[in-house]
């Protein structure tokens, strides 16, 4: 079973935003990242490509009626590459993702997904093709994410899927809120001692 | 035991190893700003948790401050509440915060190694990508998101997985007018924007070790440009040169102290990497970029690639990046016509940067029809601008000169470009709507290359002006 603060497994629909080097100016461009909170991001997400400068929509995935119900997004390589914003994630968390499967991530952005508990998995170019092929011809087709098994399983396929071991394990362990892990405070002030320059005075 | 420099530190900074996997690495130096820190400290109030080191924590802001009226309140209300809230977050918890009244103010990655607080062999954290810049002295400077600024706030650690190492050797000098811009927009070019996924770059060799500090800092800088997240110089002479007598950097005997223990977390000479890969310094030419992303460049004298003979992973890319920037594969780079001229960012904002500008800069005129604006990295900057005369230099040959910050390196304060300007710019990043209008379109290159372009109205080698 999976509790609320764990994600052995994550069953959704797809939208599938093809393409290459989707950075985070893109994901969520600057000027909506004027705020204290990340509340509201949802709203901006692709703001520029599913925009024009009329505010009228254009021809983008996340604008579909067929893909308002997915939560797997699909991506193909270097997805996430650029800034280090955590807006980026937040506002796909907050539009209604809860997975993300694509040829590669930048770094920072896959850590910054983890960290929202939100696996960031993926999978071969070859089979992201096929899982996205499929959801454009049929988007109500569910996808199960299996972060025991690391498969993802969609109409009669199954595909290989990756994730960092220790993303994997904080996933499934409901461990991804790091916080209390790491405020251990007499360790810390052991590692702090051993550091020359810790106690260096200016 | 021969280790490189990326061990050591991640050695001497390891509290343990999680259940996860990942080591709690300690953080020597947290340093935040107005846009990525107000949610985490809302984060700590909700769990009733305090700043661990407040000692080690430092503020400033950057990338809302408008750079022409800078009196409070700000014009845009939104910029005032970040401000607002930047205040309230370090009076609340004792932190220092290099505020405009403090004459120390500027972008984060040009304050931190000006005041010196950016030292070798420290573990430096920022909620910002361009955190590998610091990796210039012989640090290992991670960009980092919000969540795990909360961890840093509250334990000065944080959770991570250890990087790869690869050591990229740049053999060779480069050649006159070839700055270090140029070397790092040549190997994003050569490795693409995804080649560094997984690792912490290592640049060394001669091309390497002639370079000054501020022109390292411009290459690991834009180490997250190749997808890096870590990028570093082994500290030598040249370091300790620069850092003695700053503000953060021990005094007297202590200065030697430090130096030792700097020079023991270089890398040993037979330290063993999990790549290695050799350039020569000396085929670089003044790099151009044509695209959407910073791997799109090409030399200056250079033409613009065909779809045909870009890879299969390159090409759709390529052929978006041609539908947004309006070129045509094949058309030579030099003579684009340009609008915007941008000098300035924590790529290229620093002194030496203005003043390889206003070389170009000097006794010419801005082409009519083009705005051209330089915004010193940091108040420090701009000060040392002014008594070389830089201010008036850049003023008379028609360029605007403004007040440090962010600026239009990503648009979140005044600056911004129109509709579909093409500008040529000294910051870090060409991604599609990067400077503000979501048509504008960018050309990175040099400093220099940017005031040439400034002189000309369009793309040119600057090396023949």
């Amino acid at each position: 079973m999976t509790t609320e603060l764990q994600r052995r497994q994550v069953t959704g629909t797809g939208i599938p935003v093809p393409g290459n080097d989707i950075d985070t100016d893109r994901i969520i461009p600057a000027r909506f990242m004027k705020c204290v909170t990340f509340e509201g991001l949802e709203q901006y997400v692709f703001y520029d490509v599913r925009f024009d400068a009329e505010g009228q929509p254009k021809t983008h995935p996340f604008n579909e009626a067929r893909y308002q119900k997915g939560s797997v997004l699909i991506v193909n390589k270097n997805f996430g590459c650029g800034s280090s914003r955590e807006h980026a994630p937040q506002a796909l968390v907050r539009f209604g993702m809860r997975a993300v499967i694509g040829e590669s991530f930048a770094e920072i952005f896959a850590g910054n997904c983890t960290a929202l508990g939100i696996p960031a998995v993926t999978a071969s170019a070859q089979d992201i093709a096929a899982l996205m092929e499929v959801v454009e011809k049929a988007p109500s087709t569910a996808i199960t994410l299996d972060l025991d098994a690391k498969t993802a399983t969609f109409s009669d396929l199954s595909i290989a899927i990756d994730l960092p071991e220790s993303s994997r394990q904080s996933l499934v362990e409901g461990a991804w809120d790091t916080t209390a892990q790491l405020l251990d405070k007499k360790a810390i002030a052991g590692a702090a001692g051993r550091i020359p320059y810790m106690t260096w005075s200016v | 035991m021969s280790k490189n420099l990326f061990d050591k530190i991640w050695d001497l900074h390891t509290v343990k190893t999680l259940p996860t996997g990942q080591t709690q690495l300690f953080i020597g130096l947290h340093l935040i700003h107005e846009v990525t820190s107000p949610q985490a400290f809302a984060m700590l109030r909700e769990r009733g948790l305090s700043v661990l080191r407040p000692d080690r924590t430092f503020a400033t802001v950057d990338h809302i401050v408008p750079t022409d009226d800078q009196a409070r309140p700000y014009s845009d209300d939104l910029a005032e509440k970040m401000m607002q809230a930047l205040e309230k977050n370090t009076e609340e918890n004792d932190i220092e915060f290099f505020n405009l009244e403090s004459g120390m103010q500027g972008i984060v990655h040009v304050i931190g190694p000006e005041l010196g607080l950016t030292q070798p062999g420290m573990t430096i954290a920022c909620g910002d990508s361009h955190t590998s810049t610091h990796g210039a002295f012989g640090a290992i400077g991670f960009g980092v998101g919000t969540t795990q600024i909360r961890d840093i706030l509250a334990t000065q650690t944080m959770a991570l997985s250890k990087p790869k190492v690869r050591k990229l050797q740049f053999n060779g000098t480069l050649s006159a007018g070839v700055t270090s811009k140029d070397l790092i927009l040549y190997l994003i070019s050569k490795l693409g924007v995804n080649g560094g996924i997984g690792f912490a770059y290592e640049y060394a060799g001669p091309a390497i070790e002639a370079l000054d500090m501020e022109a390292r800092m411009s290459i690991c800088n834009m180490s997250i440009e190749g997808g890096a997240r870590v990028g570093y110089i082994n500290p030598d002479q040249t370091t300790y040169d620069y850092l003695e007598g700053r503000q953060y950097v021990p005094k007297g005997e202590a200065f030697d102290k430090a130096v030792a223990f700097w020079k023991s977390m270089a890398s040993d000479g037979d330290s063993e990497y999990d790549e290695i890969m050799t350039f020569d310094a000396g085929d670089i030419e003044p790099m151009v970029t044509w695209g959407i992303n910073p791997g799109q460049a090409v030399g200056v004298s250079q033409s613009l690639p065909e779809l045909a003979n870009c890879s299969d992973d390159e090409r759709a890319t390529a052929a978006m990046a041609y539908e947004h920037m309006g070129f045509t594969p094949g058309q030579p780079m030099a003579g684009a016509k340009i609008d915007v001229a941008f000098i300035g960012s924590c790529t290229n904002g620093r002194i030496s940067d203005l003043r390889a500008a206003a070389v170009v800069a000097k006794g010419r005129r801005v082409a009519p029809g083009v705005r051209a604006f330089v915004v010193p990295g940091s108040m420090q900057v701009a000060i040392q601008a002014r008594e070389e005369g830089l201010d008036k230099i850049f003023e008379e040959a028609g360029f605007q000169w403004r007040r440090a910050g962010c600026s239009m390196c990503l648009a979140m304060n005044p600056d911004k470009l129109q509709g579909r300007e093409l500008s040529a710019s000294s910051s870090n990043r060409n991604f599609i709507g990067r400077q503000g209008s979501p048509t504008g379109r960018t050309l990175l290159m040099s400093p220099a290359m940017v005031a040439a372009a400034a002189i000309a109205g369009k793309v040119v080698d600057v090396r023949t002006l």
